[in-house]
C-alpha cells in the first residue's frame, strides 16, 4: 500500500489554557478527496491552518503532521523550512480571494511568483509562459494577466487563487470554504476546476466546507468535525446515508430542505393554506470555544445525552471509518 | 386580472426601470449607464410567499431598494396595497415604513453595535411615535425565541443566527403587514439556517404576513415560498410556483441555475462536478 500523502496524529490546538482542537487524527491518501465538515466553531479552520504552520503566534499546535517527500513533522519546523514547502508541497485555496491576492501585483506575476519562489520555473518568461497557460486550464482569457485583483469579479479571483494554489503541482491541496462567497453557478465551475485539477495532477484534496451537498459531490470520504474533536469519519456514501454519531444525523436533518418538502404535492398546489412541513433543526447553538462540555462535546444539544455521555466516547470502528458517540444512531434510522 | 381592485395586490411593480449612471470617461461622450433594472413587473398578493431568486448583480436588491421606497425608479411604477409610491415625497411614505419592513442580509453590519437590543427593537417604534412599551420590546425577544434578559445586552455579544432574530424582531415591531428580507439565511451556519428559516415560516404564518424572500439559493426559496420570479440582468426571466419552476424550470438560464445547485440526493446518486456544470453547456 503507498504510504498516504498526509498523516496527521493527535493534532492539538490551544490558546493559552483553552484548547481549540482535541485529538485530531486524519490520513489523506494519494489522489484522494478527503472532506472535513462542521458548523463555524468547529475547528476546522484550525486544523488545516496546523497543517500549513500559519497560526497566529499565540496559538500553539502540538502533535504530528507528516506529508508524503518531507523529511520532518511539519509542527515544530521552523519558518524556512515550512515556506520551501508552502506553495510547492502542499497549497491551500483560501475562503476569501479579495484578501488572498496581492492588490497591487499584475495577475500574471502573482501566478508566476509562486513558481519562481521554488525554483520550478527556469526563467521569468518560462514562468510567465507556465501562467498563460494555467490561466487557460482555469478557463480565464490570456489578457487577464495584465490585469490587477480589483478588475475581476469574486468567481474570477477564485479561479486564480486556484491557478496560484496549482502551478507547482502540489501533492497536497487545502480548499477551505472556497465557494461559500459566490454564486451557485459559478460554484459549480469552480468545484469542477477544482476536482479537474487535483484529477490532472493526481494529488490529493482536503475539502473544508459547511455544504454537505457540495462534500458529498466533491469528495469520496468525510470527516465531520464538531467542538475541536473529530465525531465521525468514513466514505461519504456511507456517512450520508447511514449516520451513526448524532451530530452527523442532525446537521443532515438541517440541510436536507428536499426532505422537509415532503412528497405530499399539496403545498405546491395550494398556496400558503397547507401546513408548511418544518426543517428539523438542532436545539441550541454551538458553544464558544473552550466552553463545550466534557466528556462528549455534543452532549448539552444531543436529544440522546444520558450521564454516560460525560465521559469521552471512544472512537469505534478503523481509524478511517468511524465514530465516536456512546448512543450511535442504529441502521433503523429511516 | 392584475387591474381588479379589491383586494388589492400586497405589492405591485409595473415596469421598472432602473439605470444608473456611472462615472464619466471622457468629457466628449456622455456618462455610461448601467442597466440595473431592465422592465421588471411583478404582483404579490396579499398573504402570498413570494421568492426572488439570482444572482449577484442581478438587480434583486435594486429591487427590493425600490419596493421599500429607499430609491426611486428610472421609470415605471411601484403600488404597495394599492397605493402609488414612487412619486411620493419622504413624509408621506409614513404608511409604507410601518407597513414594510425589510431583514437585512448580514446581520452585524445591519443593527448598530452601541445600541442595546431593546432599544434597537424599539427604535422603528420610536421612530414612528408610537411608545415604546417594555412589554412589547419583552413579547417581541419571545415571538423569535431570545430569551428576556437579551434586551439589556449588546450585538456584539449574540452569535449570527441570534442576530438575525434581533433583526426580525426589529423588522415585526411596528406590526407590518408585509415582510421583506434579503438573503437572511446565507450568511448562517446550516444548522441554525433551519432554526432561523422555521422562525421566518412560522412567524408569517401566526401574523398573516405578506413576504418578499429574495436569496441566491433556490433551494432555500423552495422551502419557504409559494411562488418565485427569477432574475437575469434586470429582467424577470421565469415567474412561477416554486415547486413547478424547481421540478421543471423552462428558462435555459433557470434551467443552469437548478442544475448548478448541489443536493445531497443527487451527489449520492454519483453526480460529480461535472454534472453540475452540464446543462450549463447547453443552454
Amino acid at each position: 500500500m503507498t504510504p498516504d500523502v498526509l498523516t496527521v496524529q493527535g493534532l492539538n490546538v490551544s490558546v493559552r489554557d483553552t484548547q481549540l482542537v482535541s485529538d485530531v487524527d486524519l490520513t489523506v491518501g494519494p489522489g484522494e478527496r478527503v472532506g472535513l465538515i462542521g458548523e463555524s466553531g468547529s475547528g476546522k479552520s484550525l486544523t488545516a491552518l496546523s497543517i500549513l504552520g500559519l497560526l497566529p503566534d499565540d496559538v500553539v499546535p502540538s502533535g504530528s503532521v507528516r506529508l508524503t517527500g518531507i523529511d520532518h513533522d511539519l509542527i515544530g519546523a521552523d519558518e524556512r523550512a515550512l515556506s520551501r514547502i508552502r506553495g510547492r508541497d502542499l497549497a491551500m485555496v483560501f475562503q476569501e480571494p479579495m484578501t488572498a491576492l496581492n492588490p497591487t501585483m499584475r495577475i500574471g506575476d502573482q501566478i508566476a511568483e509562486s513558481m519562481l519562489i521554488h525554483h520550478t520555473q527556469p526563467t521569468r518568461t518560462a514562468a510567465r509562459a507556465a501562467a498563460a497557460d494555467l490561466l487557460d486550464r482555469v478557463q480565464l482569457p490570456a489578457d487577464l494577466l495584465r490585469a490587477y485583483p480589483h478588475q475581476l469579479s469574486g468567481g474570477q479571483r477564485q479561479r486564480i487563487v486556484l491557478a496560484i494554489a496549482l502551478a507547482n503541482d502540489p501533492a497536497l491541496l487545502i480548499c477551505d470554504e472556497p465557494t461559500t462567497a459566490l454564486d451557485v453557478t459559478v460554484q459549480a465551475l469552480v468545484l469542477d476546476l477544482i476536482v479537474q485539477g487535483v484529477l490532472a495532477r493526481s494529488s490529493a484534496l482536503l475539502f473544508i466546507t459547511h455544504d454537505l451537498a457540495v462534500v458529498a459531490t466533491v469528495c469520496e470520504r468525510v470527516l465531520v468535525m464538531y467542538g475541536g474533536r473529530v465525531v465521525e469519519s468514513g466514505p461519504v456514501h456511507e456517512v450520508f446515508t447511514n449516520p451513526r454519531h448524532r451530530y452527523t444525523q442532525g446537521l443532515l436533518a438541517a440541510s436536507n430542505l428536499e426532505a422537509a418538502a415532503p412528497a405530499s404535492g399539496r403545498t405546491n398546489l395550494q398556496a400558503g393554506t397547507a401546513s408548511r412541513p418544518r426543517l428539523t433543526t438542532i436545539p441550541g447553538t454551538v458553544p464558544a470555544a473552550g466552553h463545550f462540555p466534557s466528556g462528549c462535546v455534543f452532549r448539552n444539544r444531543c436529544t440522546h445525552a444520558t450521564d454516560l455521555c460525560a465521559t469521552t466516547p471512544a472512537w469505534s470502528g478503523t481509524p478511517t471509518t468511524g465514530y465516536a458517540c456512546h448512543h450511535p444512531a442504529g441502521a433503523s434510522h429511516a | 386580472m392584475p387591474e381588479s381592485p379589491t383586494p388589492a395586490a400586497a405589492v405591485q411593480v409595473i415596469d421598472v426601470v432602473r439605470d444608473y449612471p456611472r462615472p464619466r470617461t471622457s468629457l466628449l461622450r456622455p456618462a455610461p449607464v448601467v442597466h440595473a433594472l431592465r422592465g421588471v413587473s411583478l404582483e404579490v398578493k396579499q398573504g402570498e410567499r413570494f421568492g426572488i431568486v439570482g444572482e449577484s448583480g442581478c438587480g434583486k436588491s435594486t429591487l427590493l431598494r425600490l419596493i421599500a421606497a429607499l430609491d426611486r425608479p428610472t421609470s415605471g411604477q411601484i403600488l404597495v396595497e394599492g397605493n402609488e409610491i414612487t412619486d411620493l415625497p419622504e413624509r408621506r411614505l409614513r404608511f409604507l415604513r410601518e407597513n414594510l419592513q425589510l431583514v437585512f442580509q448580514d446581520p452585524m453590519s445591519s443593527l448598530d453595535p452601541r445600541m442595546r437590543v431593546r432599544d434597537i427593537i424599539a427604535e422603528p417604534l420610536v421612530v414612528q411615535g408610537h411608545p415604546a412599551s417594555r412589554e412589547r420590546v419583552l413579547e417581541l425577544l419571545d415571538a423569535v425565541g431570545l430569551s428576556s434578559d437579551a434586551g439589556d445586552r449588546y450585538p456584539h455579544q449574540f452569535s449570527g443566527g441570534q442576530r438575525q432574530r434581533i433583526s426580525i424582531a426589529r423588522a415585526l415591531a411596528p406590526r407590518p403587514r408585509i415582510l421583506i428580507a434579503d438573503e437572511p439565511v446565507s450568511a448562517l451556519d446550516v444548522s441554525v439556517r433551519a432554526q432561523v428559516l422555521n422562525l421566518i415560516s412560522d412567524l408569517v404564518d401566526e401574523l398573516n404576513l405578506t413576504l418578499i424572500f429574495v436569496s441566491h439559493d433556490l433551494s432555500v426559496v423552495k422551502h419557504v415560498c409559494d411562488r418565485v420570479a427569477v432574475m437575469n440582468a434586470g429582467q424577470i426571466v421565469e415567474t412561477g410556483p416554486t415547486g413547478d419552476v424547481y421540478a421543471a424550470p423552462q428558462h435555459p438560464y433557470t434551467q443552469r441555475l437548478v442544475s448548478a445547485i448541489p443536493t445531497l440526493e443527487r451527489a449520492l446518486s454519483g453526480a460529480t462536478t461535472a454534472d453540475l456544470l452540464a446543462k450549463g453547456e447547453t443552454a
